[in-house]
C-alpha cells in the first residue's frame, strides 16, 4: 500500500538521506508496551537515527471475538460487549447497536428515551475527549493537564453512575430505550456540571492548545490532505481536522439530532482567528483542536437536551416493552453513527429467531489506524507519539 | 506446608555485588532498626531532626571558626601555622574562657581535633555527603508535594505522619530492597559502572560549592571551572548507562543526551564567563563576597547583558539536568524511560540522586555567580559587630549563612519543578535549534557587550542608573510572583471551582 500512494503534502521535515549524515537503519519495536501506543498497539519503526522513514502498526494483540460473540447471543445479551469494544466511548457504541436492531426490527423508542440517549451520548463524547485531550497532552509531555481532564471525567463518570450505577461499561443504552430513568436531581447536577466544565475548556487551551511549545510539538506534523483523509476512509475528528466539514449528526441525522443546533468544528489554517501560526489544516494539531471544540458543541447539545427533555409517559415507560423479546427478521441491516473516534457502523443479519446470524462492526480506530502507515513515514521519532495520539485509537475496538 | 512446584525455572534474585552490597546490606539493617521507632514517634523525630540539623549546622560554622581564630591568632605571643606547634586543650580553654560560650569545658575537647587537618576533612566530607544525600530526597518530596499541588491533587500524605515527609526515605529503602538486574545481553561492567559515573562527579561537584564565605570544603581557585567540569563528566555515566543496556531505547536516550550536551554546553559556558570576567577571578567564593552589598549588587543586575546571560544561563542549565521541557534523554512518552529504562533497584535510585543533586548544583551556580551567593538582599555594612554569639547567629541569618544559599537554590529548584510539570516537552531538532541557533548568539552578544561595558561604562553614573532599574526589576519580579502566589493561596477554590473543591480530600 506504501508504495501505491505517492505524499500529496510534503511532511515538515528534508529527507533524511539527501547529502546529509545518515547511520545504519535500524528496526525498532514501538510497543507492544510502550507508554503512548494507548494499549497495545505495535508499530514496527524503521529508523536512520531520530529520523523515522517507515512505521507500520501490528494490531491483534487484544482480539477478544467480539464479532462472533454476537452471533450466539440475543441482541439485549450483546450490549455489555458493545461497551467493551471502544471502553472511552460506552454509551456511544450501545447507542450505535441499538440503533442498528431497532431499524431491523422497527421497535419505536419513547420520545424521553431519544433525549436521555442523545444527552449520555453527548456526555460520553466529552468524556471521550476528554481522555483524548489529556493523554495528548502527556504524549507531549505534558502531564498536568491530563489530570485536570481526569479531574472533569470523574465528575461526568458521577453522572453516569447516578444514572446507571456503572463507571465505565454501562449498557445504559439498550434496544429499545433506555435501562433506567434519570434519577430526580440529575437535571441540575447535570447543569451544574456544564457550568462548571465550560470555563474549563479555555482552561485547557490556555494551559495546553495554545502553548508555544505544544503548536511547535504538533503544529504542521503528520500532515493529512482532505483529499487523503476521504481516499483512507478517516472518519471523525481526524477526517474533520483535515477540513472535510461531514458529521453524520448533520449529513443523517440519527435519532433526534436534527433537532438541535451545534457546528461542526474543522481544522482551519493557522494565523487566523484563535487558531494559532504554524498550523496548518490536517495536522496533529488540527486534530487535536477538533476535539476541544466538539466538547464546546456537544455541551452545547446537551444544554438543549435538558432544556427540551420531555416528562416521562408512565404508559411508555422508558424501554420498549418488548426489548427482550425481539424476534430478529430474515432480513440485513447496517446503521451508522458518529462515535466519539469516528463513524461506529454496525450491520446485523437476522435469520427470524431471537440470534443474530451475524454481527459485524465497523470500527473508527481500525480505519483511522490505516493512515498511520502514511503519515508516520519520513518523519522525527517524536513525532510518532504525536501522529499516533491525535488518530486518538481504542485498541479495544481496532482488535474486536 | 505443601511446596507448589512451577513447570518453569524458578528465578533466583541476582546478588548484589560490589559496593552496593554493603550498602544494601547496610540499608536493611538501618531499616529493620529505624522502621518501628520511625512509624512510632514520627512527628517528634521529624522536629528532633530539624532541631538537631540546625544545632549540627551553627555548631559547625561557630566551631570552625573559633579554631581557625585560635590557630593563627598569636596565643604565646607568636603567630604560628597550624603545623608549627600542636594547640593543647589548655590553650583552647584558656581561649574560650574569655568568650561567653555555653560549655566551655565539654567545647574545648571536641574542637581540639578539629585543628587536625586529617580530622577536619573528614568532618566536612561527611557534612558534604549527609547534605548530597539529603538535598535529593526533600528535593524529590518537594516535587511530589509541588506536582500534587499544581495538578489539583495532594501528593504524598500517609508516610512519616506530616504531609508525607518521610516517603523519600521509604521509596529509598523500597528501592534498595528491589532485585539489581542486568540485561541477559548487556555489556555487565560498564551496566555496572555506569550510575556510579554520572553519581560522583554530581557528588564531587559539592566539594567547590561554596555554602558560605567560609562554608566550603575545598577553596579552589579555578572552583568553577571544576564544578563546570564535573556537571560535564556526569553525562558519560548517561551516555555510557545507554550503550551498555543494550536496548534501542535507551541508545536513543544516550544519543539524545550526547546531542544536547553538545548544544547546551556552549551557550552555558560562554554565560558563564561573563560572571567571571566581572569579577576577575574563578574563585567561587571571592566571586561570591563580590556581591555582599545588598541585592542591587548582585551580578544579574550589574547591566542588562549580565542579565540576559543570567536568563540564558537558567535556560541552559534546564537542559544540563534533563529537566522538562528539555528531558528528551529520558521522555517517558516517546522513549520508555530512556537511558535507565533496563535499571532497577539501587542503580536506578542513583541516577534519581545525581539528577536532584545536579539540579542543585547548576541552581547553587546560578545563585553564586549572579544572584548574591549565600548573601541576602540587605547589604552586609549593616551587620552587627560580633561580640556575643547571638549576634554571630543573628548575623548569620540575616546576612550571610548557608541557609540563605539553600533556600535560594530551593527556590530555583521550585522553579524547576514548577516548568517541568507545566510544559510539554520539545523535540531534539528544536533543542539543538534553540541552543545552537538563539541561546548561542544570545550568550555571545552578551559576552561582548559585558565587555564593552565593563571597558567603557562601569562604573559612570548610566551604569548606576541602569544597575538600579534592572534591580527594580528583579524586585518587581520577585513582588508579582509573591502577589500572584498570595492571590492563588486565598482564591484557590474559586478559581478551581466549587465542584473540583468538593472532590478534593478533607473537604
Amino acid at each position: 500500500m506504501a508504495d501505491t500512494i505517492a505524499p500529496t503534502t510534503p511532511s515538515q521535515v528534508v529527507a533524511p538521506t539527501q547529502g546529509d549524515v545518515h547511520t545504519e537503519e535500524m528496526l525498532v519495536n514501538m510497543g507492544p508496551q510502550h507508554p503512548s501506543t494507548h494499549g497495545v498497539l505495535r508499530v514496527v519503526l524503521r529508523t536512520d537515527g531520530e529520523m523515522v522513514l517507515e512505521s507500520v502498526p501490528h494490531i491483534g494483540y487484544l482480539h477478544r471475538s467480539a464479532e462472533k460473540i454476537g452471533e450466539h447471543v440475543a441482541p439485549y445479551q450483546y450490549v455489555p460487549y458493545t461497551d467493551r469494544m471502544d471502553y472511552l466511548a460506552g454509551m456511544n457504541n450501545n447507542q450505535a447497536f441499538a440503533l442498528a436492531v431497532e431499524k431491523l426490527t422497527g421497535l419505536e423508542v419513547p420520545e424521553r428515551a431519544k433525549y436521555i440517549r442523545v444527552m449520555f451520548a453527548e456526555l460520553n463524547r466529552i468524556a471521550s475527549h476528554l481522555v483524548a485531550v489529556g493523554t495528548y497532552g502527556l504524549d507531549m509531555g505534558a502531564f498536568t493537564p491530563f489530570l485536570y481532564c481526569f479531574r472533569e471525567r470523574e465528575m461526568l463518570l458521577d453522572l453516569f453512575e447516578s444514572a446507571c450505577g456503572a463507571r465505565l461499561t454501562y449498557s445504559y443504552i439498550t434496544i429499545g430505550g433506555v435501562t433506567d430513568d434519570l434519577p430526580d436531581s440529575f437535571v441540575d447536577v447535570c447543569n451544574e456540571f456544564l457550568d462548571y466544565f465550560e470555563p474549563k475548556i479555555d482552561d485547557y487551551n490556555n494551559l495546553l492548545s495554545y502553548n508555544h511549545i505544544f503548536v511547535r510539538r504538533t503544529g504542521n506534523v503528520g500532515v493529512i490532505s482532505a483529499e487523503d483523509a476521504i481516499r483512507f476512509g478517516l472518519t471523525g475528528p481526524v477526517l474533520r481536522g483535515s477540513g472535510v466539514k461531514f458529521d453524520l449528526r448533520k449529513a443523517k441525522p440519527y435519532e433526534n439530532y436534527d433537532r438541535f443546533e451545534f457546528d461542526v468544528p474543522v481544522g482551519e489554517p493557522g494565523g487566523q482567528g484563535d487558531i494559532p501560526r504554524g498550523v496548518v489544516v490536517g495536522d496533529c494539531w488540527s486534530r487535536y483542536y477538533v476535539r476541544v471544540k466538539e466538547m464546546e458543541e456537544s455541551v452545547k447539545i446537551i444544554r438543549q437536551c435538558l432544556r427540551d427533555l420531555p416528562e416521562a409517559d408512565p404508559k411508555e415507560g422508558i424501554c420498549h416493552k418488548k426489548s427482550k423479546t425481539v424476534k430478529l427478521p430474515d432480513d440485513e441491516v447496517y446503521l451508522e453513527i458518529e462515535n466519539p473516534r469516528g463513524q461506529l457502523g454496525f450491520y446485523i443479519k437476522g435469520d427470524g429467531s431471537a440470534i443474530p446470524a451475524r454481527v459485524k462492526a465497523r470500527g473508527p480506530s481500525f480505519c483511522n489506524l490505516c493512515v498511520l502507515e502514511f503519515a508516520g513515514r519520513n518523519c522525527l521519532l517524536a513525532d510518532i507519539p504525536a501522529i499516533i495520539g491525535s488518530m486518538d485509537v481504542v485498541m479495544g475496538e481496532v482488535d474486536r | 506446608m505443601t511446596q507448589f512446584s512451577v513447570p518453569w525455572k524458578q528465578a533466583t534474585p541476582v546478588e548484589y555485588r560490589g559496593p552496593a552490597r554493603g550498602i544494601v546490606a547496610l540499608a536493611r539493617i538501618v531499616y529493620s532498626l529505624a522502621a518501628p521507632i520511625v512509624s512510632r514517634f514520627p512527628g517528634p523525630i521529624l522536629i528532633g531532626a530539624i532541631v538537631v540539623t540546625t544545632i549540627l549546622v551553627w555548631a559547625h560554622w561557630v566551631v570552625f571558626g573559633i579554631v581557625e581564630t585560635i590557630a593563627l591568632s598569636d596565643v604565646n605571643g607568636a603567630t604560628r601555622s597550624l603545623w608549627d606547634q600542636t594547640l593543647t586543650v589548655t590553650e583552647i580553654g584558656a581561649y574560650l574562657d574569655g568568650k561567653s560560650v555555653f560549655g566551655t569545658g565539654l567545647i574545648k575537647y571536641l574542637l581540639w581535633p578539629l585543628q587536625i587537618e586529617l580530622v577536619r576533612d573528614l568532618v566536612g566530607l561527611g557534612a558534604i555527603f549527609g547534605l548530597f544525600n539529603l538535598i535529593p530526597v526533600y528535593a524529590i518530596w518537594w516535587e511530589r508535594k509541588v506536582a500534587g499541588r499544581i495538578q489539583s491533587r495532594m501528593g504524598p500524605m500517609r508516610v512519616g505522619g506530616w504531609h508525607g515527609w518521610a516517603q523519600s526515605f521509604a521509596d529509598g529503602v523500597k528501592l534498595v530492597g528491589k532485585e539489581d538486574l542486568v540485561p541477559a545481553q548487556a555489556d555487565a561492567g560498564l551496566f555496572r559502572i555506569a550510575p556510579y559515573l554520572a553519581f560522583v562527579p554530581s557528588l564531587l561537584a559539592f566539594l567547590c560549592l561554596p555554602l558560605g564565605s567560609y562554608w566550603v570544603f575545598r577553596n579552589v581557585d579555578v572552583a568553577l571551572i571544576f564544578i563546570a567540569a564535573m556537571i560535564g563528566v556526569e553525562v558519560v555515566g548517561v551516555i555510557i548507562a545507554g550503550w551498555a543496556s543494550n536496548n534501542k531505547w535507551s541508545i536513543y536516550g544516550a544519543m539524545r543526551e550526547a546531542c544536547q550536551m553538545v548544544s547546551y554546553e556552549i551557550p552555558m559556558t560562554t554565560v558563564l564567563l561573563i560572571p567571571i570576567m566581572t569579577a576577575g577571578t574563578l574563585n567561587m567564593v571571592q566571586i561570591g563576597d563580590l556581591q555582599s552589598g545588598g541585592w542591587h549588587t548582585w551580578v544579574a543586575f550589574h547591566n542588562p547583558f549580565t542579565f540576559i546571560a543570567f536568563i540564558t544561563y537558567y535556560i541552559a542549565s534546564l537542559a544540563n539536568c534533563k529537566r522538562a521541557p528539555f528531558d528528551l534523554p529520558e521522555s517517558e512518552s516517546e522513549l520508555v524511560a530512556g537511558f535507565h529504562t533496563e535499571y532497577s533497584g539501587f542503580r536506578w535510585a542513583l541516577f534519581f540522586f545525581a539528577e536532584y543533586a545536579a539540579m542543585f548544583v547548576v541552581s547553587g551556580l546560578a545563585v553564586t555567580l549572579f544572584l548574591g551567593a549565600w548573601h541576602t538582599p540587605l547589604p552586609s555594612s549593616w551587620a552587627f559587630t560580633e561580640d556575643s554569639l547571638i549576634k554571630i547567629m543573628l548575623n548569620g541569618i540575616l546576612f550571610s549563612s548557608p541557609f540563605w544559599f539553600i533556600f535560594k537554590c530551593m527556590i530555583f529548584i521550585y522553579i524547576q519543578i514548577w516548568i517541568r510539570w507545566t510544559l510539554p516537552r520539545v523535540r531534539i531538532d528544536q533543542v539543538l535549534y534553540s541552543c545552537v541557533q538563539v541561546m548561542f548568539p544570545v550568550a555571545c552578544v552578551a559576552l561582548v557587550g559585558h565587555a564593552v561595558w565593563m571597558v567603557t561604562l562601569d562604573g559612570t553614573t548610566i551604569s548606576k542608573i541602569i544597575q538600579a532599574v534592572l534591580a527594580l526589576i528583579g524586585a518587581g519580579v520577585v513582588v508579582s510572583f509573591l502577589s500572584v502566589a498570595v492571590y492563588g493561596y486565598v482564591n484557590g477554590r474559586r478559581m478551581v471551582g466549587y465542584l473540583a473543591v468538593k472532590q478534593l480530600p478533607g473537604s
